[in-house]
């Protein structure tokens, strides 16, 4: 049996792995075909090159100025990733309290969607006021709100929205409220906080940057890009932009990443071909 | 409704007094948070800033209210603009992927990887570049909110097609449809809630996306001017300012309301199991 | 009409999973219009996969299918047969009357007519009134009624029903049985119908098909002699005890032997 087996666990992970590549496979061709498309447009057309310069000169910045926009990238994100503790753990923690406590929760949860309405980013300078344009503090704050409802709203979704028979189960084995939360309540949540989280790394990232727009220091990601579009110097906007994104899509990933591996039991994890 | 009516003000009362009570006790206490302090200056009183709204703008001048009120106006119309401009097209991207696995492996990784990209850094580019074309600046504003508003719904369309039950396509197969068929007559209706849930969120980023775009647009006469003039004269008027957010944040939630309303009218299903 | 077979299999076969699996093996069947058949077996059978055949909503490995004298597809295209799932599967956002219309509204009908038929297919099975609820707010059997009238909105010859009642109460079982035959009666269509209760095949059927665990194949024919009209009258006959006996040791002897849970799990 075991000679038989060998040979086709290779043939089955060679196969998964081939399969792995064939899905990356559009993806990277898009990729060349857009950065080889966008570079000849831009010589083809005579594209206003300071408005959007060929890729090759958006590199060639990138590479010159790299420690300055790293630099400025890695405050940025640090900011970014302030902001997103604190705002979701504060959401984690008030949709369990709201779970537990039913009656709050139906009276708190259209405030909470409609204060998820709210531009919170009009707040950015009256948290400059506060605690000083040059403070990070300021930015992790503006960051900090932007993640807290879309992650309490969701949080919530998924702690309430169990099966009645799940619970009835539970309560046949004399499980208290707290069990029901820990074997019910929060595995069900899981997926849509993860969900949730995926969407907080992208706007606590767009939140920091933005909220620098209205003053920070000089090394922030968004000071540097708002400066140098005023400048018309464009290349460097636009490899600043690259840094903000490039850093946007790790985070993402690296949330999508700790969701992987804890959510190995949920459907979308398998292989989706 | 009068129950509802009722609620409300008991929050609005609740929030109020959060706020005053607040400030009472950070200026007894001499409260410290870093550098902030609870002063007339970082957190005015809330009769104050409602206050603020009846008295001119600047002397001689009109009403706040009634500036804020045209700059509401104004960022409205870009962002209603942006919102169905952005929904159409979102909407459209997501039933072309969903019937091409192909471009969705190829295209959907860029179309999440651009909502990284901070739209106020394209923001510039995109003003100067539809200024040379000629179309007034509010609607490059529009573009920009329609930047922030298409990524919900296409992401929501791919989910609400896929979500139509299998068996209900069996159904429409023994009926011999054709592709345009099932969309329409299963899929699309299937999606709606999610359609709306996409709508609800896309319908604060549009407004979101408005103000942010008119920033560095030097555009004065929205709310992101306001925002940015209020701004600099903070220390004259600190009430200003948040009257300013005051108005922003009813214009978001106005936004959000007439989507949640029109789903509700819109929408019927079967309530939802909560336990 | 010919008295050609509503329905015609011969050497019927499918595999799945690359030949792997083989639910269906050699099923040569005629049926005649105006029979109700019953396809009766074990989980597993293929009953529910050979009557997707027959609906083309599965290619046949091997064989032939002949239905209304067309291949399978032809008469898919041609609108002649309409089906019953075990679930209703109505659409959340139409109303009863709504859903019933759909086939209709796909084939062109003007909205007129469309109402018209609509409305005598409420009276068909007695949902009269109902018209403007929508699906949630009906019971598990009111569900099923609108889904054979949806079934039968464009009167097809044909009527594929997979275990329609599987999911309901015996006493709302019994009543829709009886309904079933009512229809069935007024209608003259001809009724191929899934199921894993042996009274309910022996009740409704003018045939039951045996079918045998994987692979599926027929073991057995049983006409049922019972006359018409049916009532809950019929369930209490000494014929009626007789033929479930029957029915019952075709199924434990399908095989030769008793059926061993195992082979049921395959």
């Amino acid at each position: 049996m075991s000679a038989i087996a060998t040979p086709v666990a290779g043939e089955r992970l060679l196969g998964r792995t081939m399969r792995g590549v064939r899905s990356w496979l559009p993806a990277l061709a898009v990729l060349v075909l857009g950065i080889g498309l966008w570079e000849g447009l831009v010589a083809a057309l005579d594209v206003q090159r300071f408005l959007l310069p060929p890729p090759s000169d958006i590199v060639r910045t990138f590479w010159d100025d790299r420690d300055a926009l790293w630099g400025a990238g890695w405050y940025t994100f640090k900011e970014a990733l302030g902001g997103f503790v604190i705002g979701c753990s504060a959401a984690i923690l008030v949709a369990l309290v709201l779970a537990r406590w039913r009656g709050l929760s139906s009276a708190i949860m259209p405030y909470a969607i409609a204060a998820n309405a709210v531009p919170i980013i009009a707040f950015a300078p009256i948290t400059n006021q506060w605690f000083g344009l040059l403070n990070p503090l300021s930015k992790m704050v503006i960051a900090a709100v932007l993640c807290f409802f879309p992650v309490l709203v969701n949080m919530l979704r998924g702690l309430t929205s169990v099966h009645p028979s799940s619970i009835e189960l539970m309560r046949s084995y004399a499980a208290g409220e707290v069990e029901i939360f820990r074997r019910v309540r929060i595995p069900n949540s899981l997926p849509y906080l993860f969900s949730a989280l995926k969407v907080a790394s992208v706007l606590a990232m767009i939140g920091a940057v933005v909220g620098e727009y209205f003053g920070g220091t000089q090394e922030a990601l968004g000071v540097q890009i708002r400066n140098s579009a005023a400048l018309f110097a464009f290349e460097t906007a636009w490899a600043a932009i690259l840094v903000a994104s490039i850093l946007g899509i790790c985070f993402y990933l690296a949330v999508a990443l700790v969701e992987r591996m804890t959510m190995t039991w949920h459907p979308s994890a398998r292989a989706a071909e | 409704m009068l129950r509802k009516g009722g609620s409300l003000l008991a929050v609005l009362a609740v929030l109020w007094g959060l706020w005053e009570g607040f400030k009472w006790l950070g200026e007894a206490t001499e409260l410290r948070l870093g550098t902030f302090t609870v002063t007339d200056l970082t957190m005015p009183h809330l009769h104050d800033i409602v206050g603020q709204l009846f008295e001119p703008s600047r002397t001689n001048g009109p009403l706040l209210i009634e500036v804020l009120w045209d700059s509401a106006l104004f960022t409205a119309k870009e962002a209603a603009v942006g919102f169905v401009l952005g929904a159409a097209i979102g909407f459209a991207i997501g039933v072309v992927l969903h019937h091409s696995r192909l471009l969705q492996r190829g295209l959907l990784p860029y179309i999440v990887a651009s909502q990284t990209i901070p739209i106020l850094a394209i923001a510039p580019m995109v003003v100067v570049w539809t200024g040379s074309r000629g179309t007034p600046a509010w609607f490059s504003v529009a573009i920009i909110a329609a930047y922030l508003t298409f990524f919900p719904v296409t992401i929501n369309t791919l989910r609400g097609l896929d979500s139509a039950d299998p068996r209900a396509l069996e159904l429409m197969r023994s009926y011999a449809a054709s592709t345009w068929e099932v969309l329409w007559k299963l899929k699309v209706p299937a999606s709606l809630p999610y359609l709306f849930a996409a709508f609800k969120i896309s319908a604060t980023a549009s407004v979101v996306g408005a103000i942010i775009g008119e920033l560095p647009s030097s555009i004065q006469d929205g709310l992101g001017g306001a925002i940015l003039n209020f701004n600099q004269y903070y220390l004259s008027s600190p009430p200003s300012l948040w009257a300013t957010n005051l108005v922003a944040a009813a214009l978001g939630i106005s936004f959000f309301l007439v989507v949640a309303l029109t789903e509700r009218l819109v929408v019927r299903r079967a309530p939802e199991h909560v336990a | 009409m010919t008295d050609a077979a509503a329905v015609s299999l011969r050497q019927l076969g499918k595999t799945f999973a690359a030949g792997e699996v083989t639910a269906l093996q050699e099923i040569d069947l005629e049926i005649q219009p105006g029979e109700f058949i019953s396809l009766i077996g074990p989980s597993g059978c293929g009953k529910s996969t050979l009557l997707r055949v027959i609906g083309d909503l599965i290619r046949p490995s091997t064989g032939e299918v002949v239905v209304n004298g067309k291949s399978a597809q032809q008469a898919r295209r041609d609108g002649d047969y309409g089906i019953v799932f075990q679930d209703a599967v109505l659409y959340d956002w139409r109303t009863v009357a709504r859903n019933i219309a759909l086939p209709l509204e796909m084939k062109g009908w003007s909205a007129k007519r469309r109402d018209e038929r609509v409305r005598e297919l409420m009276e068909l099975v007695e949902l009269t009134g109902f018209e403007k609820r929508h699906p949630w707010e009906l019971s598990g059997g009111m569900q099923q009624r609108v889904s054979i009238a949806r079934a039968l909105s464009f009167s097809p010859a044909l009527l594929l029903m997979d275990e329609p009642f599987g999911a309901l109460d015996e006493m709302t079982r019994e009543r829709l049985n009886g309904e079933l035959l009512r229809i069935w009666q007024e209608t003259g269509c001809t009724v191929v119908f899934v199921t894993h209760s042996i009274a309910e095949a022996v009740f409704l059927s003018t045939r039951v098909v045996v079918m045998s665990p994987r692979p599926g194949r027929i073991t057995q024919l049983i006409p049922i002699d019972l006359s018409q009209p049916r009532t809950w009258e019929t369930r209490e006959e000494p014929r009626f005890f007789e033929l479930v006996t029957e029915l019952r040791e075709a199924l434990h002897g399908g095989s030769g032997r008793e059926p061993s849970l195992r082979a049921a799990a395959e």
